[in-house]
């Protein structure tokens, strides 16, 4: 489904995605794992088609994203880690924007989206503004939005960042469902290694900038001689403590995350 | 078409449902009619120029549009890490389309408010001279609101924070304001001001809405328009060029 070869993305001097190869198969959930500034988020924006790689090569459903860009974001689906929902528009809306932004004709549009937050049990609260929504249902109604024009990839850049067990389990289900039922292929990030032990069939852990293992959960585990992914993924990636230069954009998140509280 | 529509249409949606914002952002264009129409009119009536409430009425609207327009724009740097905004940079459509659906419906919001402290300053007593020219008056507006919708995208796509936010405001939105010749009139400045003012894109809007509105005019309708649609291009196009360089 996506093969990538070789890819590169520096920003200046620093180099955040060094030299990474690695495969998605059809209908499988591939985790990315690892810790903070690993370069996780990087690599998706560079799947979603947002940065242009530096090097290397990407091949989606068969298509170059630099190339064919339009076709590869007809394809896939995306949550971000920072929300990216209008608040002021109900969910409802939300859905119909997405839903003409994608080309989806009307009635389809209006089918799927009924369907979909029925799936995502937000079907009673679809005329609400989404800013009375609790963090779960935002999350929720986000991935239901992005399967709305029925994508072959659903892309989850740390899904469950800031979600509580509860919420964070419900949604874990879902997607799991979908993935079973509809074969959509799910690309996550997480820092989170029981969700990936939990959902994904295949985990690269990434450090670095770097790819360092992939494979199931217990191969990693077999590979590292350890009973717990947690085990091997301290084992793959060391003991020592991320110190990452804030950057704007985390200033920004830090001021909104006061905010809504 | 269908995606500039409906991005055009949140727009306004929002407009309209935020009624606190549209009472708040009414607050300081009503305190310049009431407190500087009133109280700088006796002054202005002995300095022989008239009535201060007919001269800055249409002063007072373009402050609104510029403010409100230029808001807009800017919201996009927040949008663009907590809001909608990424939603539709990945969408399979042109950027371009994108930023026009909201420039527009920034700008039509702009207008909203033009007319509503229009409306407003009526109440207040002013009185427009002729009611044929009314659309002349709203064509203006609009390039107004266009010109500076546009001016608040570029400004929003290339700042990095929210600390700029601070400095567009006071160097750039309230000089734009104050050389405007929205409160007072452009003959005998000292000529520093003199070509300051002439350099200010505003100052052709509110001169054009007092030609329309009360038939008092420094450069004349036919070069406010003109000048007003040359800014505009120009802006749309760094705009529209802006936009597409925004990385998320």
């Amino acid at each position: 489904m996506i093969r990538v070869e070789n890819l590169v993305k520096r920003f200046g001097e620093v180099t955040a995605v060094d030299d990474v190869s690695f495969e998605v198969h059809r209908g499988e959930v591939f985790a990315f794992l690892g810790p903070n500034g690993a370069g996780k988020t990087t690599t998706v924006k560079m799947l979603t088609t947002l940065l242009r790689p530096t090097s290397g090569k990407i091949e989606f459903d068969g298509l170059d994203p630099t190339v064919k860009r339009d076709e590869v974001r007809r394809r896939f689906g995306v949550v971000f880690q920072d929300p990216s929902l209008d608040q002021d528009l109900t969910a409802w809306e939300n859905m119909e924007i997405h839903g003409v932004l994608y080309g989806v004709p009307k009635r389809e549009r209006r089918e799927r989206a009924e369907t979909l937050l029925k799936l995502f049990e937000l079907w009673e609260r679809r005329d609400a503004l989404v800013k009375t929504f609790s963090g779960g249902m935002r999350r929720r109604l986000e991935i239901a939005r992005g399967l709305l024009h029925t994508p072959k990839v659903l892309f989850l850049d740390e899904p469950t960042l800031g979600l509580d067990p509860q919420s964070r389990n419900q949604m874990w289900t879902h997607v799991k469902s979908l993935n079973e039922q509809d074969q959509v292929t799910v690309f996550l990030t997480t820092h989170y290694m029981d969700e990936a032990d939990r959902v994904a069939d295949r985990i690269a852990v990434i450090d670095h900038g770097r790819i360092v293992a992939v494979g199931s959960s217990q191969e990693l585990k077999e590979r590292t001689n350890t009973d717990s992914l947690e085990g091997a993924f301290l084992a793959l990636t060391g003991t020592t403590i991320r110190d990452e230069t804030a950057s704007a954009a985390d200033t920004m998140r830090q001021v909104a995350r006061m905010w809504r509280r | 078409m269908r995606v500039i529509y409906i991005l055009w249409l949140r727009e306004v949606k929002k407009y309209l449902r935020s009624k606190t914002q549209v009472v708040a952002s009414l607050g300081s264009p009503i305190m310049y009619l009431g407190v500087l129409g009133f109280g700088l009119g006796p002054v202005f009536q002995r300095a022989g120029e008239g009535s201060y409430l007919q001269f800055m009425a249409p002063g007072v609207i373009g402050m609104t549009v510029l403010f409100t327009s230029m808001f807009s724009g800017i919201a996009l740097l927040w949008d663009r890490q907590f809001g909608f905004l990424k939603e539709t940079l990945v969408a399979p459509v042109p950027r371009f389309w994108i930023m026009t659906g909201r420039t527009l419906g920034g700008a039509t919001v702009a207008m909203i408010q033009g007319l509503l402290i229009f409306l407003i300053s009526l109440l207040a007593g002013f009185r427009p001279t002729s009611i044929q020219t009314l659309p002349v008056a709203l064509f203006v507006i609009a390039m107004v609101a266009v010109v500076f919708a546009a001016f608040g995208t570029i400004i929003g796509s290339s700042l990095k924070d929210m600390q700029g936010f601070q400095l567009v405001m006071n160097f750039l939105v309230m000089p734009i304001f104050f050389l405007s010749g929205a409160l007072y009139p452009l003959t005998n400045l000292p000529k520093v001001l003199a070509v300051l003012t002439r350099l200010d894109p505003l100052t052709y809007g509110v001169d054009g809405v007092r030609a329309a509105l009360i038939g008092v005019t420094q450069f004349g309708i036919t070069l406010d328009v003109a000048a007003l649609a040359g800014v505009a291009a120009v802006l749309l196009a760094a705009g529209a060029w802006r936009f597409s360089k925004i990385e998320i």
